[in-house]
């Protein structure tokens, strides 16, 4: 199989798909991966073939138009691919990807890096019982399966998607027994003028609102939930009214569910951008540590691009249009020109409700206090608050001290989902500012390799392990 | 535009077992998904503990939707089901 091209893209959502056929459309030979099977990404993730019935939403249309754009272009495309390492060897990228059948390597002259966002989730007692979880991605599970994701439903969590994915729910059959979000009404107020700047959203956004009110739905606005029940599976929540700053107040209430849904806004997963060698900085409007590019996506490193909500959280609008960019830059680059031209998109006011969007949803101080001496942080190696305190205690100052003395964010997930939590417990027992412990160093393989992909291609004492940050 | 696309499923039905229970499930859809609609959200065990997990993040990424199937152990939030398959819930001491 073809393994060189002008460019390759990873990722195939708003922001890679449009770079991708952008710099096709320019005369670029363009790869484009994604490690799901159909190019959208998050935001318009392509239904399984087992619901191709199922009716459509505005999110599946604005996925399919996406999708037929690509398949017009001459951009090539494959899917179920994952990146697990990128390098330069000379003027050229080496990406190394799991396919389903094994491991293959695919050379580039530029990259651009689309990898959009992950979920943030603050650890509380309870949060690891089967039928809890992940806010963001029940909307995954909706988009691709067109299934509640279970019966008696609490959807909690800040920012839209708490309510999205409440509407989505209730239109799919599956019963809402609360909306529970630390955001208060005034929150929302404040983010007004950006939503009538997008009357599309903001009308979208106002009928899932009457759509839950219709169905009587209680909306507990400044709460949050503080703990689970159940053992094997989720039987009931506790909700409890919360500060401005978020942190639990007062008596709690039970509520009955077997599913919780819950999430604390969006990350900008900056780990492959970190692998092809670039310096992370504290971005906290942007959603986190980001990559910093220009206008065009350009990074430090020449032939290196990136967008979407990978270089800060500003939603799927604003991510098409920096992919767009990016792709045209990357495609003039290639041939010597500069990256300017007068008349590319740049909508203004998406940018500002994207940022309004992450402002709601970024989690608050006192969020912080949900996560009690008990609760596990690290679900890989099920470590607690109180064992990774007790080394911070100790002197572990930086979250590669933490890994090292505790295992911590060393299990199969590779650290996504408690790493910035052991950061903010540095930080917290430190008194020291958001973003001041920064994450630690990235390795490959970013995903585990299974046993049969490692076999015969690929030697792991070939693997180029980058120097650690100091302890 | 070339891609590697499964075949599209036609919703018709199949039978897979998961720790030797048969289920219905759809063609295209995923393991974690069809023992969803089937009301098993337990996949597994928690690592050391005597606790349980199930999938959590949806997308491939957080590791708990994880069971063992053909000698190996997949992310059952993306494995596609399919006619006959087997697969099985890992234990505390599976890594
Ligand atoms: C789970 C989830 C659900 C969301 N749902 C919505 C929604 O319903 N509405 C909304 O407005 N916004 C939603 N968002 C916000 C979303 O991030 C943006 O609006 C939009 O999708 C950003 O576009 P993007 O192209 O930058 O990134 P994405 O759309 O996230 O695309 C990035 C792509 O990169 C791929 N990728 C990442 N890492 C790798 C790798 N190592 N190997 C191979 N492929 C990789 C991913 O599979 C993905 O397809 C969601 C975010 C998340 C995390
Ligand atoms: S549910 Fe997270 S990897 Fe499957």
């Amino acid at each position: 199989m073809r393994s060189s091209w002008d460019i390759a893209v990873l990722g195939a959502g708003p922001a890679g798909g449009a770079a991708a056929r952008i710099a096709a459309d320019d005369g670029a030979d363009v790869l484009l991966l994604d490690e799901q099977r159909r190019p959208g990404g998050q935001v318009w993730r392509v239904k399984s073939a087992a619901r191709h019935f199922a009716s459509d939403s505005p999110e599946t249309r604005a996925g399919d138009a996406h999708r037929a754009a690509l398949e017009q272009s001459k951009v090539t495309f494959r899917g179920e691919t994952r990146l697990w390492h990128i390098e330069r060897k000379k003027d050229i990228w080496v990406l190394h990807v799991l396919t389903l059948s094994g491991t293959a390597i695919y050379n580039a002259r530029a990259v651009i890096l689309a990898p959009g966002a992950r979920e943030f989730v603050q650890p509380f007692p309870g949060w690891t019982v089967p039928g809890v979880f992940g806010l963001a991605g029940v909307t995954a599970l909706i988009k691709s399966q067109q299934i509640p994701p279970g019966r008696r439903c609490v959807v909690a969590g800040s920012g839209p998607l708490a309510i999205y994915a409440a509407a989505e729910i209730l239109r799919l059959g599956g019963e809402i027994a609360a909306i529970v979000t630390p955001n208060s009404r005034a929150d929302w107020l404040w983010c007004l003028p950006a939503l009538l700047a997008n009357p599309f959203l903001a009308k979208r956004g106002a009928e899932w609102i009457a759509q839950l009110k219709r169905a009587g739905m209680p909306i507990f606005w400044r709460h949050l939930v503080t703990r689970t029940k159940g053992n094997e599976v989720l039987s009931a929540l506790h909700v409890s009214r919360c500060t401005s700053e978020w942190a639990p107040t007062g008596a709690a209430t039970e509520i009955p569910a077997d599913t919780l849904c819950i999430g604390n806004g969006l990350l900008p997963n900056s780990e492959i951008a970190a692998l092809a060698g670039l310096e992370l900085h504290y971005d906290a409007d942007c959603g986190g540590w980001i990559a910093p590019v220009g206008p065009h996506g350009q990074t430090v490193i020449p032939g290196l691009y990136l967008c979407g909500d990978g270089a800060g959280i500003r939603g799927a609008t604003v991510a098409s249009e920096q992919g767009e960019r990016a792709g045209m830059a990357a495609a003039r680059w290639l041939k010597g020109a500069p990256a300017s031209s007068g008349s590319q998109r740049r909508s203004h006011r998406a940018e500002w409700l994207g940022l309004a969007m992450t402002g709601l949803s970024r989690p608050r101080r006192g969020l912080d206090s949900l996560t009690t001496p008990e609760t596990i942080v690290c679900r890989c190696e099920n470590l607690t608050r109180a064992t990774l305190e007790a080394e911070i205690d100790a002197g572990a100052a930086s979250v590669e001290a933490l890994k090292s003395a505790t295992r911590c964010g060393m299990g199969p997930c590779g650290g996504r989902y408690c790493l910035t939590s052991a950061a903010r417990l540095i930080e917290m027992r430190q008194g020291a500012a958001p973003g001041t412990v920064s994450p630690p160093t990235t390795r490959p393989p970013l995903f585990p390799l299974p046993v049969a992909a490692i076999g015969t291609e690929f030697d792991y004492d070939d693997l180029p392990i980058p120097a650690p940050a100091p302890l | 535009m070339s891609q590697t696309d499964l075949q599209a499923g036609d919703g018709a039905d199949l039978r897979f077992s998961f720790d030797g229970r048969t289920y219905e499930g759809r063609k295209g859809e995923t393991l974690a998904a069809a023992l969803l609609r089937a009301g098993v959200v337990t996949l597994g065990a928690a690592p050391g503990g005597d606790t349980k997990r199930g999938a959590f993040c949806w997308m491939g990424w957080c590791q708990e939707c994880r069971v063992w199937h053909d000698g190996q152990m997949v992310e059952a939030c993306r494995l596609i089901v399919s006619e006959g398959l087997e697969a099985q819930s890992r234990g505390n001491g599976d890594a």
